[in-house]
């Protein structure tokens, strides 16, 4: 966590939170499949006030050569934030925080994806934040596996991820900026609902077991909520539409033209 | 920015309809494609655009802070543009520093703004010597079909128009809409044999021999041009396709009012 302090109360006396949320509750999320013509799948993600979109490119050559793996394919994830997404202008470029960003969510992606299918290959994903708000990194993560699917590429099974956090000491599901600056914790984690499986978790601050395990819960109910919307988002992608047959490509960019 | 080889077949094809005046997508000559403009996309930024044209897509951002002036010029705000052709908008765009492409683009966006003259650098200087507004003007291409000099153009111009200089939690004084002054409006054609069209689509500006790219006022004045490719024009051609950049420059011009 970031350690500043502040007077402002995150939660209420009745348990609500400055954006009017309950601790339970989600920010309003928003996902698009296919919204990009040149990339092989493409996602565009709105999560509260985050703006993100992600393309996939492969299976493609790999570069550089010497990361090829001749049993397998690779995954390789960009995370990058364009310099106006946050309130200080950052420099256009890779830093330390997106460079860990993007090595966390390629191997969470690396393991629903039958990587075996495409020896030496490379599965290119980038992940473009338009407008940063708090949890960036789980956007991110739920649009590149959308966007993976959308590329038509054999997975396992869609990557939802959701952050879980401490504000005010108590336990908040999907911290938004203000939780995120000035809360007492952050915990984003990657579960695949129908497994179970965690396939991404980071954790800064301070939770005690019993807060853990009540974020856990929390994060648990949340993965199924959005991996819900992933669904939904690939199905409007792909159904065809009564008295409409051809889910032509052109049609389908036009359709998708309001991300 | 090196695009794979296109096939014989399809360039033939573009060839044969272009000596009867006819486009793949049936556009005429001097038409553009769809223009879709979206201002105020980002709330983190001062101003932003988000701007397609046909299946090419930018987002623009302006991001505003103080500092200090160039030397030379110590009663004027700074302008500093920059494109970023990020790998997600084309298979062959690649992470990194930008290639001659990138810089070439963001000269030429930079220049048609600075040239005509559009912001009025000099309100934008608090203090003489010490203080003024540097403005970044951040392009992103977010998906590239051909065209990027005139959708970041209109992208850049968009943007700026939205532009509110953010004074006040600069303890500046109050916050105000970007100084503007004029409203330039670039356009770009490619040469292919003897045809010259506007707007190419990155098949077209795969075939292409030359482009020029000419940038002009609301008086129908010229402000900035740019020849590129290893064609050439002859001085006719160059009359031409300014008299068809003004024509059409008027249409582009009043998607922003």
């Amino acid at each position: 966590m970031s350690g500043m302090t502040t007077d402002i109360d995150l939660i209420d006396d009745n348990g609500i939170r400055i954006d009017g949320r309950k601790a339970d509750e989600l920010r309003p999320l928003k996902i698009e499949a296919g919204v990009l013509k040149r990339a092989d799948g493409s996602a565009y993600v709105e999560w509260g006030k985050n703006k993100v979109l992600a393309a996939v490119y492969g299976p493609r050559e790999c570069h550089p050569r010497h990361m090829q793996n001749p049993a397998k394919a690779i995954v390789q994830c960009k995370y990058n934030m364009l310099s106006f997404s946050v309130s200080d202008r950052k420099r256009p470029g890779p830093d330390r925080r997106s460079i860990e960003i993007s090595k966390i969510i390629s191997e969470a992606l690396e393991y629903v994806v039958f990587t075996e299918n495409y020896p030496r290959a490379s599965i290119d994903v980038y992940i473009e934040v338009l407008q940063a708000n708090a949890g960036t990194r789980c956007a991110g993560l739920t649009a590149a596996s959308v966007a993976l699917a959308d590329a038509g590429i054999p997975m396992k099974d869609l990557v939802p991820a959701v952050a879980i956090g401490k504000a005010d000491g108590q336990i908040v599901l999907d911290l938004n900026k203000e939780e995120d600056n000035y809360g007492n914790a952050d915990l984003p984690i990657a579960m695949i609902p129908r497994t179970g499986e965690v396939l991404l978790m980071q954790m800064d601050g301070h939770m005690t077991m019993e807060e853990f395990d009540q974020a856990l819960e929390y994060g648990k109910k949340a993965c199924q909520m959005v991996y819900d919307v992933q669904k939904d988002a690939l199905r409007r992608r792909y159904s065809v539409q009564a008295g409409n047959g051809d889910a032509d490509d052109e049609q389908s960019q036009n359709n998708n033209s309001e991300a | 920015m090196a695009e794979p080889i296109m096939s014989e077949i399809k360039k033939g094809h573009i060839h044969k309809l272009l000596s009867t005046g006819k486009r793949v997508d049936g556009r005429a000559l001097d038409e553009y494609r769809e223009i879709k403009i979206e201002t105020n996309y980002i709330e983190s930024a001062q101003g932003s655009a988000r701007v397609r044209l046909g299946n090419t897509d930018v987002l623009v951002g302006v991001k505003m802070e103080v500092g200090k002036p160039f030397e030379d010029t110590p009663d004027r705000g700074v302008l500093t543009t920059n494109t970023e052709l990020i790998p997600l908008a084309s298979p062959t765009f690649e992470a990194g520093p930008p290639d001659a492409g990138a810089i070439e683009l963001a000269r030429v966006i930079d220049r048609g703004i600075r040239e005509s003259e559009m912001i009025d650098l000099q309100k934008l200087c608090i203090k003489h010597g010490e203080e003024v507004w540097i403005n970044f003007l951040d392009i992103y291409v977010l998906d590239y079909d051909g065209n990027l000099f005139d959708a970041c153009f209109l992208g850049a111009i968009a943007a700026l128009r939205t532009t509110m200089v953010p004074a006040k939690e600069n303890d500046k004084g109050e916050d105000y809409p970007m100084p503007l002054r004029h409203l330039p409006i670039q356009t770009t054609v490619v040469k292919i044999e003897n045809s010259i069209l506007f707007d190419p689509t990155l098949d077209e500006e795969k075939v292409a021999e030359a482009r020029l790219t000419v940038t002009t006022d609301e008086n129908g004045d010229l402000r900035a041009m740019q020849k590129g490719l290893t064609g050439a024009f002859t001085l006719d051609e160059v009359k031409q396709v300014i008299d068809a950049s003004l024509r059409v420059s008027k249409d582009l011009r009043n998607l922003m009012v």
